[in-house]
């Protein structure tokens, strides 16, 4: 917002330049896109009112598995550790990988460039099993037992490469002649890093703690293995319900925080909006 | 801050490289160390491994005993790893296809929009992988979301049998990684000067040329750091080959996890990663020594 | 900054929650859906001891964390075959379940069970059998025999579901074929990949999760089945029914035991003895659907329950229940397994 070179671009885009770039069908295309998306959620939402015990075999419309949902504490725990771990885990790993990331697309070519690169994207690499297989036995054996803390440790660990990889992709290329200007208008390092360096950066930020919250809320098999007593998560807990198998239960708890996520893109729908209007004041 | 930052620009490198190290140097590398050292155990009767130094886990990668108790070449594990990788491609290809235009019309659109695109990409994400497969289920399956209205208005009268086949895994998978791909070349495509596509048009580029030559060389970073994320994790994906494909066919995901589960082999689990690590890594520093040759060719122009 | 401050801060909370509490505390480590909560809450009332339950998925995933080291669970409930292995690992603790009060209620054929001669270690939770189940609308036969199963009719082609992982399939193949569990003689475990090979043509899909699902839509007409699962299929109205072939079933046995490292072994003990008193049996055995070993719980189940196929097999049937295998018997049927689905 308070980027003017975006500014001016948009209002290029806006005016004149609009038409160039832009492809026949490409907002059908992503609004098929955005079907395709959502569909199952539709889906899995609707099905959340089945009033039948199994998931995928419609009987009746009902509130019954919502009820459930709201008494049964251990999967409000769980959800709440997911939410825990994956918010601790993302904010780590997302602010670790951003510095690694400026080093490693800033700092000219340096020894071990390369291996860092390898390090960093390492845990991208080695199937989930293996890692969870080889955390357990190595928190083991120097006695590590955290409970929830092991769980976010090893997030942390496998969430660096998801938000490094976006944002050391924003930084390739991107040119340094806003961050020189700023310094020459005496801006401290600290200044220019704050006030230009992270707003170019930012979607690239956003994009990697995006995708290292997703992945982070998603895991089960890390989880499962390296958590102590009192941290069954959200998917552990879905996992481990294959004795008796699925319930819509799941699917009512899901669509819970499948609002909860919207509600918080709305709100900040309507702050980016309320802000922009103060920037054009 | 910049009072007790260092000076010196490697040590400043350093530092910013060490909370990376240190997260992963720790709680990934040395974990791996011990898997490698694990590969090349004896497998404890119950899980585990004996202190007891062994190639067999390698052998048995290749090779296997037949009844008469002759050492012969076993091709069979190798085709597991070899579909999973044909899979992994396809997965990454199509959600490249899917996956560019969209992210290049989210970064089209005025910039407040762009950040609720991303959300909205990203919230299916929370809901469970598993869930979300259930409900391609529901989708794909007999009598299901697709075919039910078919079978009302007498299209079909049979089953489309759309599960248990390749092109549900493909939906499955592709679905599973979209925004692993869509959001890195987001974040590359934003910073794109659309100046520089004005000026190829005003050089009479029609849109086609000035995508392919101005456009995807610009965001390349993008394109490579999604295709790498959807690619290394669909290897050991098994949620959507089992569910929608059936599960006829092992993968590399489901035959790793066999192992260290009820085929207690864990030596040989973690030589099937240490083998699937060193193709990854090996076919990655080719793409490095490429990329790099072509960095010096055109620095050269 | 702040935000993240106080993220630390809820997550110090969640970490150290399990330790604040007095008293008594108890730490369960069992598979989703396995303990009611209704059942907790009456223990609770009872003993005062406050429970803290977490889940896992499979028998090997306890096996590989207790091996790990202390987790700090007091109670865990594997399977029959698991149970000489944890013990001979060390991993699991004698607790005397013989001289439990309640021990008196247990049911005589399931004293002193092969997988704990001395019943030092194990008390029952819950029982039920592995066979196969099918959609009796539109498949024709009867599910008398497993030859149904592994040698099936023409119209089944396509449209038969086999579980994701051998032990069991490869266990009914045993109780089939008429030869012995965990062989380790690489002719019969040839004569049952043939077996499987020939099986392979008919099956759509490998499925652990939605059998009942499967059977509803019609997509497979017979799948591998556990009772109790189908059980509650069919009460929610899927047309399936849960086949006890003559040759017999495979069968299996959840324990409750205490890990080597558990802190509040008498805890443990209390709640052991809580489940072998009947009113509490039941109400597990009521909310599960699958069988039980104490006496008396009859008494207390539904006219369902009392009913259900599933949970009450007839008269005669052969249950097998799988022992533990040798490593070279392992690894023939993980070769085999294989070899099919390669």
């Amino acid at each position: 917002m308070s980027d003017h070179m975006n500014e001016t671009k948009n209002i290029m885009k806006k005016k004149k330049i609009l038409p160039v770039g832009h492809f026949r069908g490409l907002g059908a295309w992503t609004f098929a896109f955005f079907i395709y998306l959502y569909v199952p959620i539709v889906v899995l939402v609707f099905y959340s009112f089945n009033s039948n015990r199994m998931v995928m075999n419609w009987e009746g419309f009902g509130i019954s598995w919502y009820l459930k949902a709201f008494s049964n504490n251990n999967i409000q725990q769980a959800v709440l550790n997911s939410l825990i771990v994956a918010t601790v885990a993302t904010a780590c790993a997302t602010a670790i990988a951003t510095i690694g990331a400026l080093v490693l697309a800033r700092g000219g070519s340096f020894k071990g460039k390369t291996l860092s690169l390898g390090l960093i994207t390492l845990p991208l690499m080695v199937p989930e099993i293996v890692t969870a297989v080889a955390v357990l036995i190595f928190f083991s054996s120097i006695g590590m037992n955290l409970g929830l803390g092991n769980v976010i440790i090893a997030h942390i660990t496998f969430c660096i490469p998801f938000a490094f990889m976006p944002i050391r992709a924003r930084l390739e290329g991107m040119d340094t002649t806003l961050e020189q200007a700023a310094r020459d208008l005496y801006a401290t390092e600290w200044e220019t890093f704050r006030f230009v360096t992270v707003p170019l950066l930012m979607p690239g930020i956003v994009a990697g703690a995006m995708l290292a919250f997703v992945i982070s809320l998603d895991d089960f098999i890390i989880t499962l293995m390296v958590g102590g007593a009192g941290s069954t998560t959200l998917p552990v807990y879905i996992y481990s319900m294959i004795r008796r198998g699925l319930t819509p239960e799941v699917n009512a708890i899901s669509t819970v925080l499948l609002f909860f996520s919207i509600a918080i893109v709305t709100a900040y729908w309507i702050v980016s909006k309320k802000s922009q209007t103060k920037t054009v004041h | 801050m910049s009072t007790w930052l260092p000076k010196s620009a490697s040590s400043r490198r350093w530092l910013g490289l060490a909370p990376s190290y240190i997260v992963i140097g720790i709680f990934m590398l040395i974990p791996m160390v011990i898997m490698g050292v694990f590969s090349f155990l004896e497998p404890n009767p119950y899980g585990g491994v004996k202190a007891v130094g062994s190639f067999d886990a390698y052998v048995k990668l290749f090779f296997e005993y037949d009844l008469e108790d002759q050492l012969v070449f076993n091709p069979g594990y190798i085709n597991i790893v070899w579909r999973s990788f044909q899979l992994s491609i396809m997965a990454t290809v199509l959600c490249l296809v899917v996956g560019f235009p969209v992210a290049y019309y989210i970064t089209l659109q005025p910039e407040n929009k762009r950040n609720f695109y991303i959300y909205l990409v990203t919230i299916p994400f929370w809901t469970n992988l598993l869930i979300r497969t259930f409900a391609w289920i529901i989708i794909l399956g007999r009598g299901g979301v697709i075919e039910l209205p078919l079978q009302k208005l007498g299209i079909i009268d049979d089953s489309l049998r759309m599960m248990y086949s390749d092109g549900a895994i493909a939906v499955g998978l592709t679905y599973s990684y979209l925004p692993l791909m869509v959001l890195p070349i987001y974040a590359s495509l934003e910073k794109l000067d659309f100046r520089l596509l004005e000026a190829a048009s005003d050089l009479y580029a029609n849109r086609w040329v000035t995508m392919w030559k101005v456009v995807i060389p610009l965001c390349k970073p993008g394109v490579v750091a999604g295709c790498i994320l959807v690619f290394i994790p669909c290897i050991g994906a098994f949620i959507a080959p089992n569910l929608l494909g059936g599960g006829k066919k092992l993968m590399l995901g489901s035959l790793v996890q066999f192992q260290f589960s009820s085929a207690r082999n864990w030596p040989f689990g973690a030589a099937l990663s240490m083998l699937l690590l060193s193709a990854v890594v090996v076919s990655l520093i080719f793409y490095a020594r490429a990329a790099k040759k072509r960095a010096l060719m055109e620095g050269e122009v | 900054m702040k935000y993240i401050a106080s993220i630390f801060a809820a997550a110090a909370v969640a970490l150290t929650g399990g330790l604040a509490k007095a008293g008594g505390e108890l730490f369960i480590y069992n598979w989703t859906e396995y303990t009611p909560p209704e059942l907790i809450e009456k223990f609770e009332k009872e003993t005062g001891i406050s429970v803290s339950l977490d889940t896992y998925d499979s028998n090997e995933t306890l096996l590989a964390k207790l091996q790990a080291g202390a987790t700090g669970y007091d109670l865990v409930v594997p399977s029959q075959n698991f149970v000489p292995i944890l013990v001979g690992e060390g991993l699991i603790q004698k607790v005397a379940v013989h001289e439990l009060p309640n021990y008196k209620n247990y049911k005589d054929e399931w004293r002193k069970p092969e997988w704990d001669p001395e019943q030092e270690y194990s008390s029952g939770w819950q029982w039920g059998t592995t066979s196969f189940s099918y959609n009796h609308e539109l498949y024709s036969g009867k599910g008398e025999s497993l030859a149904e199963f592994f040698e099936p009719s023409e119209e089944v082609r396509g449209r038969l579901s086999i579980f994701q992982t051998p032990d069991e399939v490869i266990s009914l193949a045993n109780i089939y074929l008429g030869t012995e569990f965990c062989s380790e003689d690489p002719k019969v475990m040839k004569k049952i990949q043939d077996m499987l090979l020939a099986q392979k043509d008919y099956v759509v899909a490998l499925n652990s999760e939605t059998m009942s699902d499967l059977l509803t839509s019609g997509e497979a007409i017979i799948t591998n089945h556990w009772s109790g699962y189908n059980r509650l299929g069919r009460l929610a109205g899927a047309p399936i029914t849960y086949a006890y072939p003559k040759e017999g079933v495979v069968g299996w046995f959840d324990s409750l035991v205490v890990p080597t490292s558990a802190k509040n072994v008498e805890n443990a003990r209390t709640f052991m003895n809580f489940m072998m008193d009947p009113v509490n049996m039941a109400m597990l055995t009521e909310n599960q659907g699958y069988g039980d070993a104490v006496k008396g719980t009859e008494a207390y189940y539904s006219e369902e329950v009392k009913t259900a196929p599933e949970i009450n097999p007839p008269k005669g049937l052969n249950v097998v229940f799988a022992p533990t295998c040798s490593p070279k018997a392992q690894a023939l049927i993980d070769k085999v397994w294989t070899k099919v689905w390669q």
